[in-house]
């Protein structure tokens, strides 16, 4: 598989954090859907298979993320998923998917603090994809 | 149903087993407690035993005899007071001396039990303390509480001020290693972008310094004779180069006599956030109206715009602390999130309030009553 074969869909309501993302993974030679919200991941979901998705934790809801992550899982088991979010650090909320119970809940493969560069998160999905 | 410690220092053991036995069956409770109380009673003959029951057990409340073998209550009273421990402490004296007590009292004890004593004598003294423990524990638990809360404030805002610097940091990095190219207009969009989260963080900064204000106790003397129509003429002026970009019509009616009592940079947070809000949550062309009526006690603002109005859903948690509705309407329109807050608090501390109605896509109104005499309760004598 070779990088510009590759669909990363990428949501998140931060338009500068997405557009930053977008034209990170792009110099890296992703293809890229981006979407802002999570009606429109959602959309996007149920016509396209992407190769990985990375989601934000806080969109239109509290817990848009974890809601895609659940709802790409039961449509394409097999497409990796990582949650992005700055929640964790300042909220004192912490959570990772580091016990089996979490895991349970959290369906995401891969769980990343935001504010991580593009380099980092290429990084992170060529591990994901085994490239 | 709550068990209290109740640990007994006497070397009297008839003292000792009249307490556990009186105890053993009784139970305190009131009205306005959760739950009731029972009791459990260690027993200690010294001080010496005393303190290390203390240490082991954390018992809730102590009855202490002050002429003991070893060493003496009032010493026993110094130690709990220098390891601050939440205990009551109840005297239990076998003469009235007065060097006693206030020695006593001086070191925490809050209750004196004469000895000897009738079991009635014991139960009203255990009542008494037990309220008291009780009081004790819920003031402890609401300031808990306020520091929760304060907390909570200050790590939403640790979030909402990295946000933008995030933002721009990855921007200046995508400069810095040339990503769109050699030339400084193939970032247009990353310094215009930069430019508008500064603005942001800019506005956010300012409300913040609405929000400690409002957070000081009101100074009397800031309270003056306020015309409310001069202050919605002032915010109207503040809001107008946004208005026109928008092409947006502002419309103010006065239908009586707007004078008030109150502290002016109190009424302009009000009017400045209100109007801003009609004006970056209307539509093109649009338009806000800004009515003053009530000619006796109470006087009302009423800001009514023809935006994009607030589903029925949102509208609970609109004048929370850095809540944004988020949706596709709003996701262009840039706040802290305090504004409406901030007015909410501006508005009770003048026993005033603001209630909202509306509908989407055709528009919000929101309301504002206030008092118009604005004085503290306390000067209303």
């Amino acid at each position: 598989m070779i990088k510009s074969e590759i669909t990363v869909l990428i949501a998140d309501d931060d338009p500068d954090y997405l557009y930053q993302m977008v034209r990170g993974l792009e110099a890296a030679g992703y293809s890229t859907i981006a979407v802002d919200s999570q009606a429109e991941a959602e959309k996007v979901m149920a016509k396209v298979k992407p190769d990985i998705a990375v989601f934000d934790l806080m969109m239109e809801n509290d817990d848009s993320g974890f809601i895609l992550c659940y709802k790409l899982k039961r449509r394409y088991p097999d497409v990796p998923v990582i949650l992005a979010t700055a929640v964790s650090h300042e909220t004192g909320m912490s959570f990772g998917l580091s016990s089996e119970q979490e895991r349970a809940w959290i369906r995401a493969d891969r769980y990343l603090e935001k504010g991580i560069r593009p380099a980092q998160l290429d990084q992170e999905i060529m591990k994901l994809l085994k490239l | 149903m709550a068990v209290l410690k109740i640990l007994v220092v006497d070397d009297e053991p008839g003292i000792r087993s009249g307490v556990t036995r009186i105890l053993k069956n009784f139970h305190v409770t009131y009205p306005f407690m959760e739950e009731d109380y029972t009791f459990e009673v260690l027993e200690a003959a010294t001080g010496e035993e005393g303190i290390e029951i203390l240490e082991r057990e954390m018992p809730d409340i102590m009855l202490l005899d002050n002429k003991l073998p070893g060493i003496q209550g009032v010493e026993v009273l110094e130690y709990v007071k220098r390891k601050n421990y939440e205990i009551v402490v109840a005297m239990i004296t076998s003469y009235a001396s007065i060097d006693v007590a206030i020695r006593a009292t001086r070191y925490g004890a809050t209750d004196f039990i004469p000895k000897p004593f009738t079991p009635q004598e014991l139960k009203s003294s255990i009542e008494n303390i037990t309220k008291q423990q009780y009081l004790r524990r819920i003031t402890h638990r609401l300031k808990e509480e306020g520091k929760k809360v304060r907390f909570q404030f200050l790590s939403v805002l640790s979030h909402e001020l990295k946000a933008p610097l995030n933002a721009i940091e990855g921007y200046l990095r995508m400069m810095q290693e040339k990503q769109s190219g050699e030339m400084i207009d193939d970032y247009a969009i990353p310094i215009d972008r930069s430019l508008q989260r500064i603005q942001g963080m800019r506005n956010l900064i300012m409300d913040l310094l609405d929000f400690t204000k409002i957070r000081l106790d009101r100074r009397e003397e800031k309270m003056k004779d306020v015309d409310l129509r001069e202050i919605a003429s002032n915010a109207i002026v503040t809001v107008q180069p946004y208005a026109i970009q928008k092409d947006i019509t502002i419309n103010l009616t006065v239908n009586c006599n707007s004078l008030v009592t109150a502290d002016p940079d109190d009424m302009e947070i009000i009017f400045n956030n209100m109007l801003s809000n009609s004006v970056k949550y209307n539509v093109e062309k649009g338009f806000v109206d800004i009515t003053i009526n009530g000619c006796d006690e109470t006087i009302s603002v009423v800001f009514t715009d023809t935006g994009i109005g607030i589903k029925e859903s949102d509208i609970d948690t609109l004048f929370d602390e850095f809540v944004r509705i988020k949706n596709e309407r709003t996701k262009d329109i840039t706040g802290s999130g305090l504004g409406l807050s901030i007015v909410k608090k501006v508005v009770e501390l003048y026993n005033g309030s603001i209630s909202v109605e509306s509908t989407p896509d055709i528009g919000s109104t929101f309301t504002v009553r206030l008092p118009r005499l604005m004085i503290k309760p306390d000067n209303k004598k």
